[in-house]
């Protein structure tokens, strides 16, 4: 991965936002808003190539934790340590500080009409933000036969049978290695 | 939270980071199963009925759901306290680890096999999200939507995400409102006496 481009402080005043605003959007995991980032930080603002993109979160995805320490990773390629502290702030917080002020609300109203009809309302845009996800980290894949076949076979063993995700990274390392991607 | 209690509970809020840092490291490509082995089956400090319960909130709520989780875990024993070292224990040290590895990374990734391992596992990563969003179509089945005009919504938004790159924030407020709007109406229909 490139050192990115440099980052004035506007740059880094619009990024905190936009990801603080994602922040409150990210309903179903922070992955669902890595179309909306890829977005925003590639095709946008340029500030990160569609290939350093998706490394960072097949990076993030082969070391152990959470999925959405993706996004320091994505934070660390703009700007080292201080980047990642800054975008996992951004995207941390506000949803922290939200579910913490409606853990007790919700916790009684669970069954109401309001929250049935959010949560039941918003799974198919989850669903679709999650396809739209897989798709769009596959991009740079697009142009390879062998990564392409990589990508559609782990997705279908993995949709298809209860293998840990561990493995099939780990048979795409080899895969790569061997010169095969 | 009905029925049983849990067996234990955690002893402090230094046990509880411990514990969330001990099954952060075990998850690879995902904390929840994780999670739930360590929390309900061998601390036994939640019972099953009580993971589900926090799980469905913490997919409510936006933000990872693990994350979500662990704070409301954590808030629920030791406050705010609790919640920051919940947080913490599941973020801090994967946090290091993964910053070390990409600095490893870009050190050594002149070398071919070094790239193409990466690209290999960008693709089986591409690979593994799709699934998930594979996975999780059919239960849509239960949607209050009915089956059908779920499918819509997700062929709708893909589209627009895809096809028109829209921004999210479009995305959301034109078809998630309709959608969470029409899911209200078909609920009132639902309960009104026949």
């Amino acid at each position: 991965m490139s050192a990115a481009a440099a980052l004035g402080w506007g740059d880094w005043a619009q990024l905190i936002l936009h990801f603080m605003l994602l922040s409150l959007l990210s309903i179903g995991g922070a992955i669902t808003t890595a179309p909306e980032m890829h977005r925003f930080m590639v095709r946008e603002h340029g500030w990160i190539s569609g290939a350093d993109f998706s490394q960072s979160i097949a990076l993030a995805q082969s070391a152990p934790g959470p999925n959405v320490l993706f996004v320091a990773v994505l934070g660390w390629q703009l700007g080292g340590v201080m980047g990642a502290i800054a975008t996992m702030a951004g995207i941390l917080l506000p949803s922290s500080a939200l579910t913490l002020a409606l853990a007790h609300w919700s916790r009684r109203r669970r069954d109401s009409r309001g929250v049935r009809a959010f949560t039941g309302g918003l799974a198919p845009l989850t669903v679709a933000l999650l396809l739209s996800t897989g798709w769009l980290l596959a991009e740079p894949a697009h142009a390879h036969l062998g990564a392409l076949a990589l990508f559609a076979g782990s997705a279908l063993v993995s949709w298809r049978w209860r293998l840990s995700p561990l493995w099939l990274i780990a048979a795409g390392a080899v895969a790569g290695a061997l010169g095969l991607v | 939270m009905s029925g049983e209690r849990p067996a234990h509970r955690p002893r402090s809020a230094w046990a509880l980071a411990l514990a969330f840092n001990q099954l952060a490291l075990q998850g690879f490509g995902g904390v929840l199963p994780v999670a739930q082995h360590e929390l309900v089956e061998r601390r036994g400090w939640l019972t099953k009925a009580e993971f589900l319960e926090l799980l469905a909130l913490g997919q409510v709520l936006p933000g990872p759901n693990i994350v979500n989780m662990a704070l409301m875990f954590g808030h629920r024993h030791f406050g705010l306290r609790g919640a920051v070292a919940a947080l913490l224990g599941l973020t801090a040290v994967p946090t290091l680890i993964v910053l070390a590895l990409v600095a490893l990374y870009g050190r050594f990734n002149e070398l071919a096999p070094v790239a193409g391992a990466l690209r290999g596992m960008a693709a089986v990563a591409a690979g593994l999200v799709l699934a998930m969003g594979l996975k999780l179509l059919p239960s849509l089945r239960k949607s209050p939507l009915g089956w059908l005009a779920a499918l819509g919504v997700v062929a709708l938004s893909l589209v627009l995400i895809l096809v028109l790159h829209w921004p999210l924030p479009a995305v959301l407020g034109s078809v998630g409102v309709g959608s969470v709007l029409w899911a209200w109406w078909r609920l009132g229909a639902e309960v009104k006496p026949e």
